[in-house]
């Protein structure tokens, strides 16, 4: 089964991931059916597993103490543009413009 | 992207409609059952329905998987840890008494509390989300089917109280984004993460509302009981409770409408108008022969309408998958206590459940119980900080029963802070000289109109007692018998003609 066109698009919008060619296209369809393989286990009954620690362990909880922050300076010095002690971003979100209007190869398929 | 209500987001396009839509439908919410107000003439009635997301900030020293502190206004990326600024290599670390936090409001809202609940990833793209996801719990929350009672006035009347009931879906914990300041000018968002990571309750409550109102009140009793309890402060102005409304409209016996979602309501008087007016664009749009969209719309609170928020990118499809790097969150309680672990790992519901305060309706029913006052006083008591706290200090100081208390407590010093915009913790007249005034009055040593002239000085607060008032102005009450009679005759001796008069008539 191929993946629809229409889904890969909704793909590469929500993850902004590019299939850039057949092959990469290809690529998901291989991953697809490597995962198809866990419907051939009949798990009628089974709960889904959260981790392999099953009951053994629970979550690791932390006292409510400020042990981090204050460190200003060294996280703006990744930030490629800054104002003040402000991250700069783009006005909003831009998205990917259409299939239509865009150059990929999904068009072509 | 997801839209928030971010209070410094900026709207696209002007509103579609101005301020309330003409020829406005009459929407009565019918107290006694459900919604079935009068539609035009000749057209069927509408029932409105309405349901509510809240978002809670929790009240805590650090955030809920970093140990960042929480602050509000504090220096833009100060209180940001490597993990709050989604830096590869760093991991979520649960913060115990956000769980806490939530456990308790669970209770406080008759949930059932989950065992276990698990972690989840919501993904979007933000820039004031970094990591492109926020950790919430969308399988599995911490708490499920609660309900909120809350009380209405009818018709405005503070005397006749209605109590109601709204069914509560889920309480989950999830992180705050950060906060966007967008620069317009300069086609660009300032971003400050000092927020992205603090812990949220996010509290969904089921659609049975119909109106403004009951929305307004509900909200506002939530807010009282998180903040007796401590898990949230509630403050809206400052963002700690941001509410969401869904507003749809369908006629009786009809499948429910369309629905659309009402953000950016910064106050619990905006939130009844910004729903009371959805409600009636949305009728009027149906019975103008219109659909409704199933969008987000923004509250504009100067134009009292709602205006849609641009949305470019469709449907939302968060993929949400569990959070790898978070095992579940088992909660315990007496029966499952487990023997050999270390306390401070462990967090046991039922222990919670013992110690938590009186929730603002048992307060009420006992100052009713004890005092003797209205329902409808005890309301009022507990919607003002530190109100049922002066009203009893002053009963314990004076002699005067607490039903005559209640009432210079409500009219004549609520008044008074209200006018001048004042919390009772800045009063200038303390519960001790109230009582001190109340004494007097109690007594029989001045009269009630020379008590209220007493208050008028005591408000300016410099510093006098209601004694040495009561001696400046010479408001003492006569008691002695025969000095009366002299002062009355001497009265009706000197005004002898307009007595005939009145005796003739």
């Amino acid at each position: 089964q191929k993946v629809s066109v229409e889904v890969l698009d909704h793909l590469e919008h929500l993850a902004l991931v590019d299939f850039r060619d057949s092959e990469g296209v290809e690529r998901l369809h291989k991953a697809i059916q490597f995962a198809d393989q866990l419907c051939e286990v009949n798990t009628d009954g089974v709960e889904p597993m959260d981790s392999v620690l099953e009951d053994r362990w629970c979550l690791y909880l932390r006292e409510d103490d400020v042990t981090e922050g204050n460190c200003t300076k060294e996280l703006l010095e990744n930030a490629r543009e800054k104002v003040e002690e402000y991250f700069v971003a783009p006005p909003g979100n831009i998205p990917l413009p259409k299939l239509e209007e865009r150059e990929t190869f999904l068009q072509s398929s | 992207a997801a839209r928030r209500g971010c209070a410094l987001w900026r709207r696209a396009g002007r509103p579609a409609l101005g301020p309330f839509p003409r020829g406005r439908s009459a929407v009565a919410c019918n107290v006694g059952g459900g919604a079935v107000p009068a539609g035009k003439s000749g057209l069927a009635p509408w029932i409105p329905v309405v349901g509510l997301e809240i978002h809670a900030q929790i009240s805590s020293n650090t955030k809920l998987f970093s140990g960042s502190q929480v602050q509000f206004a504090a220096p833009p990326n100060s209180l940001v840890s490597f993990f709050d600024a989604s830096l590869p290599g760093t991991l979520p670390v649960l913060n115990r008494r956000c769980v806490e936090a939530a456990v308790m409001t669970g209770l406080a809202l008759n949930c059932s509390i989950n065992k276990k609940s698990l972690f989840d990833r919501k993904h979007y793209f933000y820039a004031d989300l970094p990591a492109g996801y926020q950790i919430t719990q969308q399988r599995v929350p911490i708490a499920v089917n609660g309900s909120l009672s809350y009380s209405l006035c009818i018709d405005n009347k503070m005397s006749q109280m209605v109590t109601k009931t709204v069914r509560i879906k889920q309480i989950q914990l999830e992180q705050d984004s950060g906060k966007s300041l967008h620069d317009d000018t300069r086609s660009q968002t300032l971003v400050d993460l000092n927020r992205a990571g603090v812990g949220l309750m996010e509290v969904v409550m089921e659609p049975d509302m119909c109106c403004g109102e009951e929305a307004a009140a509900a909200v506002r009793e939530l807010q009282l009981i998180l903040q007796t309890l401590g898990s949230s402060q509630a403050v809206m102005a400052e963002g700690q409770l941001r509410v969401d409304a869904n507003v749809s409209v369908h006629h009786p016996g009809e499948p429910y409408g369309v629905r659309t979602e009402v953000k950016n309501i910064n106050s619990i008087r905006f939130l009844a108008k910004a729903i009371d007016y959805e409600i009636q664009r949305q009728i009027e749009e149906l019975e103008n022969g219109g659909t409704i969209l199933n969008e987000t719309r923004a509250f504009d609170s100067k134009l009292g309408c709602t205006v849609p928020m641009r949305d470019k990118e469709g449907k939302q499809d968060y993929r949400f998958m569990p959070e790898p790097n978070l095992p579940p969150l088992i909660l315990y309680d007496a029966k499952s206590l487990p023997a050999n672990m270390n306390h401070q790992q462990v967090i046991n519901i039922d222990w919670i459940h013992e110690r938590l305060p009186d929730l603002p309706s048992v307060k009420r029913e006992k100052l009713v119980e004890q005092y003797g006052i209205l329902p409808e006083h005890s309301f009022t008591l507990l919607n003002e900080d530190g109100l049922a706290e002066f009203f009893e200090s002053v009963v314990k100081q004076t002699q005067m029963k607490p039903k005559k208390v209640i009432g210079w407590i409500l009219n004549d010093l609520l008044s008074y802070l209200k006018q001048h915009s004042l919390t009772v913790k800045e009063s200038p007249v303390s519960s001790f000289l109230l009582a001190g005034l109340l004494n007097l009055l109690e007594k029989k040593e001045i009269s009630s109109t020379a008590a209220k002239q007493v208050l008028a000085e005591l408000w300016k607060g410099e510093g006098k007692t209601p004694l040495e008032i009561v001696k400046e102005q010479k408001l003492e009450l006569l008691q002695d018998q025969k000095e009366l009679e002299q002062i009355c005759q001497a009265v009706i001796d000197g005004q002898e003609n307009e007595v005939i008069m009145m005796l003739l008539e």
